[in-house]
C-alpha cells in the first residue's frame, strides 16, 4: 500500500521579481520519509518549502498530494477552503518562531484543542482529555494546560506547537528550523521528541535546517540547496559522509567537532 | 539460492574540491563474491580502502563504476545505482552493519538502540527488548547500563552495543568494520561465538579485523585488498 508517494513536486520554480527564489525542482516525498532540506541563509530552502505548502504561490511547477481516498491533486487547482480544510487537518506547519504557529492568548489547552474543533471535535471534555494527552506527549506537565503560552519557555512553546500540529494525525509535516532559537540541551530534547512521533505516527516530514547534526538525526534523505538550485541530494549519510559537490563539502567540513 | 553478494568491477575515488580539485583514487576493479554462511575477511595495511569497500556495500559512500549486487525479496538489485528509499529498504531488510564507531542519538536507552533494526522491520517491542537483553547479557554489558543511552560508556561499551545491534537481526548479509577492535579477551571470544552461529544459520559475512586471533578464528577466506589498489594519476 506504501506503492504510491504522498507528494510530487514538479518543476518548481518561484521568482521574486527578476531575482531566483527557488529554480526547477522536482522530487517525491513517500510516506514515512523525512526529507531535510539544507542550505545556507539565502539559498531558497525556505521558499521551496513554502511554495510547496501553499504558503506562497509558485511561478512555475506543480505540487500534487494523495488525498487520503488515494487520488493525487493538484494544490493550485484546488479551491482556497478546501486548501485550508487540508492544511489544518492533514498538514501540520512548524514555524522556527512558536509566536508564528501558536495564539499566544489563549491558553495552551485551547492551542492544541482549536486543531481537534477544526475537524469538527465538539464535545468540550474529549478536547480537553486529549489535548491534556498531547501536552503530556510533548512533556508538558497536565497543570499547566490552562496557562497561555507566553508564559512558556522557549522550548515549552516549541513543543506545545508540535503538539498542537499532531494532535490531529496529519499525514504530513512541514517543519521550518524546528530547532532555530533553542538552547543545545533544550534542541536535543526537542529534537529526541520529534524523531520519536515521526517514527511512532510514521509522518511524512520534509525539515527545513541548516543544521547538519539535525538533517543527520533527524531525514533520511536530504536534499542540498545553493543559490535558489538543489545542487546535491540522496540518502542523509551518504551526503554527509561522502559529499560530491564542492559546495556540499564546504558545508560538511565546516561543521565544528565537539 | 543465488550468492548474497557480488561486487563486480567496483572503483571508487574522492575529489576534494576545496584542496584545488585534487583527486584521491581510493580503489578500482574490485571484483569479489560472499556465499551464504562463509565469512569473508578483507585484508591489507591500514588506508588500502578497506573500510571505503564496506561503506560502498552499505550506500554510505557513492561508487564511481561497478555493481554491486545482492537481493531484496527475491529481485535482484544494484546499490551503485539504487536510490535512497531502495538503499534504506534494503538497510532494513538485507544488510546490517556494524560500524567502527557507535553513532549515539542523545536521550535513547542502550537497550532501545539495539532493539531498534527489530522494531523497524515490524517485530513487537516487548520481543524486541527482550531480544536485545539477551545479546546485550551475552556481551557482558552491565545490567545498570541497559537504560542509560550510551553517550557516555566508553568505547568498548558502546562497540558491544553497536555490536548487539547488528547482530540482533537475521540480515542475510552482515558487514563488520573491526568489532572487536576495542574489545578484552573475553568480550573478543563472546563476538567470535556470535560470528560463528551467524555462519551456521547461513548468513553471508565480509569483515575487517586486525585482529591476528580473531581473524584466524573467523575467516574462510582473505580478500587481499591491496590487489584492487587505485593507479595513482594526476588531478
Amino acid at each position: 500500500m506504501n506503492e504510491q508517494p504522498l507528494l510530487r513536486v514538479n518543476s518548481m520554480t518561484k521568482y521574486y521579481g527578476s531575482r531566483i527564489g527557488c529554480r526547477d525542482v522536482s522530487f517525491e516525498l513517500w510516506p514515512g520519509e523525512v526529507l531535510a532540506i539544507v542550505g545556507e541563509s539565502g539559498s531558497g530552502k525556505t521558499t521551496l518549502l513554502n511554495n510547496i505548502s501553499t504558503r506562497l504561490t509558485p511561478t512555475s511547477g506543480t505540487v500534487e498530494y494523495r488525498m487520503r481516498d488515494g487520488q493525487f491533486r493538484d494544490l493550485y487547482r484546488m479551491g482556497e477552503a478546501e486548501r485550508r480544510f487540508l492544511m489544518r487537518t492533514d498538514w501540520g506547519f512548524v514555524h522556527q518562531n512558536p509566536a508564528d504557529g501558536l495564539r499566544m492568548t489563549v491558553s495552551a489547552g485551547a492551542n492544541v484543542g482549536e486543531r481537534l474543533m477544526a475537524i469538527g471535535d465538539r464535545h468540550y471534555g474529549d478536547i480537553r482529555n486529549t489535548a491534556t494527552r498531547w501536552l503530556g506527549r510533548v512533556e508538558i506537565d497536565a497543570d499547566r494546560v490552562d496557562d497561555q503560552p507566553r508564559d512558556f519557555s522557549g522550548g515549552m512553546r516549541q513543543r506545545l506547537q508540535i503538539a498542537r500540529n499532531l494532535v490531529t494525525g496529519p499525514r504530513l509535516v512541514f517543519m521550518d528550523e524546528p530547532t532555530g532559537g533553542l538552547d543545545v540541551s533544550v534542541q536535543a530534547r526537542l529534537l529526541d521528541l520529534v524523531r520519536s512521533l515521526v517514527n511512532d505516527l510514521g509522518l511524512s516530514a520534509i525539515v527545513v535546517t541548516h543544521d547538519l547534526a539535525v538533517a543527520r538525526l533527524l531525514s533520511h534523505r536530504m536534499m542540498v540547496m545553493k543559490d535558489g538550485y538543489v545542487i546535491e541530494q540522496g540518502l542523509t549519510d551518504r551526503v554527509l559522509d561522502d559529499p560530491r559537490e564542492p559546495y556540499t563539502q564546504l558545508l560538511v567540513s565546516s561543521i565544528l567537532q565537539v | 539460492m543465488p550468492t548474497p553478494l557480488v561486487v563486480s568491477e567496483v572503483a571508487k575515488s574522492f575529489v576534494m574540491h576545496l584542496r584545488d580539485g585534487i583527486k584521491l583514487p581510493v580503489v578500482e576493479n574490485v571484483n569479489f563474491s560472499v556465499a551464504a554462511g562463509e565469512c569473508a575477511v578483507l585484508g591489507g595495511p591500514s588506508g588500502i580502502g578497506k573500510s571505503s569497500i564496506l561503506k560502498m556495500l552499505y550506500g554510505n559512500y557513492g561508487v564511481d563504476a561497478g555493481q554491486i549486487l545482492i537481493t531484496h525479496n527475491d529481485v535482484t538489485v544494484d546499490i551503485a545505482g539504487a536510490d535512497p528509499r531502495t538503499v534504506l529498504n534494503i538497510r532494513r531488510d538485507v544488510i546490517g552493519y556494524v560500524s567502527q564507531f557507535l553513532r549515539t542519538v542523545p536521550r535513547v536507552a542502550a537497550v532501545d538502540v539495539v532493539a531498534e533494526p527489530l522494531l523497524a522491520r515490524g517485530i513487537k517491542s516487548d520481543v524486541a527488548r527482550t531480544r536485545a537483553i539477551e545479546l546485550l547479557e551475552k556481551l557482558n554489558l552491565p545490567e545498570h547500563l541497559w537504560q542509560l543511552p550510551p553517550t557516555t560508556f566508553s568505547g568498548g561499551e558502546q562497540q558491544r552495543v553497536n555490536i548487539a545491534r547488528g547482530f540482533i537481526t537475521n540480515h542475510p548479509l552482515l558487514l563488520l568494520d573491526e568489532p572487536t577492535a576495542s574489545l578484552d579477551a573475553e568480550n573478543r571470544a563472546v563476538v567470535v561465538q556470535l560470528i560463528r552461529e551467524k555462519k551456521a544459520s547461513g548468513t553471508a559475512l565480509l569483515g575487517i579485523f586486525h585482529d591476528q586471533d580473531v581473524r584466524s578464528a573467523v575467516a574462510d577466506r582473505i580478500i587481499d585488498v591491496s590487489m584492487f589498489r587505485a593507479g595513482r594519476e594526476a588531478a
